[in-house]
């Protein structure tokens, strides 16, 4: 059977790794190399990084991070922040990432994504969706959270599918840094709709939070990142806990 | 030395970086004699299979691994090419292996690509038998169903080849390099036959 993957995410700025309470609020939270290796060892099943302040400059101190990553760490990663060209993509892919995360350049410009996946298969394009609930509509925003759009999270969620996305990393802006549990309510949807893989973002405070979005959607991976970075969850301890739960993840005995 | 076929895959970073940790002494080339003179050579892939086929056919790299004498181990779409043919465009493979590659339908909710960590089942032959029941990391579309030459199976929508060998010729549709220590493993395994 297909285990459940627990996604920790680093956040990168200038090379350290940070992370923001509801996108705003920067404090440190160390190296991520190391951060990467520990996580690697104790169990994570994937790591995403995402490039918080890149720019054209920084781009290539992003990829020379992701070099010593890819050396160090031999579980799958992906990495996203800024990337808007098969130029980006092919310089992150031939550092060592596993797949790119692409996120307002999609939506910008939504034939990027078939050029991605037609380019390098869709199996390493992620689309990350932010989003956040207005009225009765999920409302699609770019740029770290700060530019409302004018599309919807499930048509353009299937649109991104339909158009060579491989895995869609959604996350809920309501939920993100609140630590009272996932989106269950759109993500059962997304799950319904999509075909491709859904990684569940924003919202993780506690153990029950990863069982409940397991157990009540089709959820595929989820995703979390200060209850990782300040040790309030251990992954061990999560894998032990939804193991306990009946929720197949890969267990972390040694071989 | 081992020689890892150079050409256009995605995840030949990644087989670097697996064999530097493993302290493997190794060399990246498309060049003939030396692939031909190494005492192993891996054969990646991450791609589509029919500009894989092609590029290779251009790179007469084609005829070169199908007569390679020592052992070749195939990762991922390297394992698919090893088959007679993909249905991945309907394309002519290598034909070491004379299987059929078949794409997953989606089924009951399950999900095609097959992404993630999944258990090896039934190991035999060059697999460690303490690997049964461990779990590795697949990204894949396209399987090859269960057939003679499987050392592992995995199941997803159907049972299908996780790992496979013929004579000199090893396969795994899964990523050892990203496998954590269940795919260091198995390239130390490949690298002691």
């Amino acid at each position: 059977m297909l285990t459940k993957r627990i996604i920790p995410c680093l956040d990168i700025k200038d090379g350290r790794t940070v992370k923001g309470i509801n996108f705003l609020a920067l404090a440190d939270a160390g190296d991520p190399v190391e951060l990467a290796a520990t996580y690697a060892q104790q169990g994570a099943d994937e790591l995403v990084f995402l490039d918080i302040t890149a720019t054209n400059e920084k781009r290539k101190t992003f990829a020379d991070l992701v070099k010593k990553i890819a050396q160090q760490i031999n579980i799958p990663f992906t990495v996203g922040g800024g990337i808007s060209s098969i130029e980006d993509v092919g310089v992150l892919l031939e550092a060592g990432a596993d797949k790119v995360s692409i996120n307002s350049s999609a939506v910008k410009n939504p034939e990027l994504i078939d050029l991605l996946s037609n380019t390098f298969g869709s199996q390493c394009i992620v689309v990350a969706i932010d989003a956040r609930k207005r009225g009765n509509d999920w409302i699609v925003h770019t740029h770290g959270g700060k530019n409302p759009t004018p599309l919807k999270l499930f048509s353009w969620a299937k649109e991104c599918m339909n158009r060579g996305a491989g895995e869609i990393l959604f996350t809920s802006m309501d939920h993100d840094g609140t630590k009272t549990g996932f989106a269950i309510d759109p993500l059962t949807k997304l799950n319904n709709l999509l075909s491709i893989p859904v990684i569940a973002s924003g919202g993780a405070g506690n153990k029950q939070h990863f069982a409940e979005v397991f157990a009540h959607t089709k959820t595929d991976a989820a995703l979390a990142a200060s209850v990782f970075h300040f040790g309030e969850i251990r992954i061990p301890e999560l894998k032990a806990y939804l193991l306990e739960k009946n929720i197949l993840v890969r267990g972390t005995q040694p071989i | 030395m081992i020689a890892v076929i150079k050409y256009n895959a995605g995840n030949i970073q990644s087989v670097r970086y697996s064999l530097e940790r493993l302290n493997t002494e190794f060399v990246v080339t498309d060049n003939p004699e030396e692939i031909k003179s190494a005492d192993k050579v891996i054969f990646p892939g991450v791609g589509e299979a029919s500009t894989t086929m092609a590029y290779l056919k251009d790179k007469k790299l084609d005829q070169l691994i199908v007569n390679l004498k020592q052992p070749v181990l195939g990762i991922c779409l390297g394992m698919q090419l090893m088959c007679a043919h993909s249905d991945e465009n309907n394309t002519p493979c290598l034909g070491i292996f004379p299987e059929t590659v078949r794409k997953f339908t989606p089924a009951n909710h399950l999900k095609v690509p097959h992404m993630g960590w999944n258990q090896l089942e039934a190991v035999n032959g060059w697999i460690p038998r303490k690997l049964e029941n461990q779990f590795v990391y697949f990204v894949h579309s396209y399987f090859v169903p269960l057939n003679t030459f499987a050392a592992a199976q995995t199941s997803y929508i159907v049972p299908f080849s996780a790992a496979m060998q013929r004579d000199n010729f090893y396969a795994v549709q899964f990523h050892p390099e990203k496998s954590a220590l269940a795919g260091e493993e198995i390239l130390r395994s490949f690298l002691s036959v």
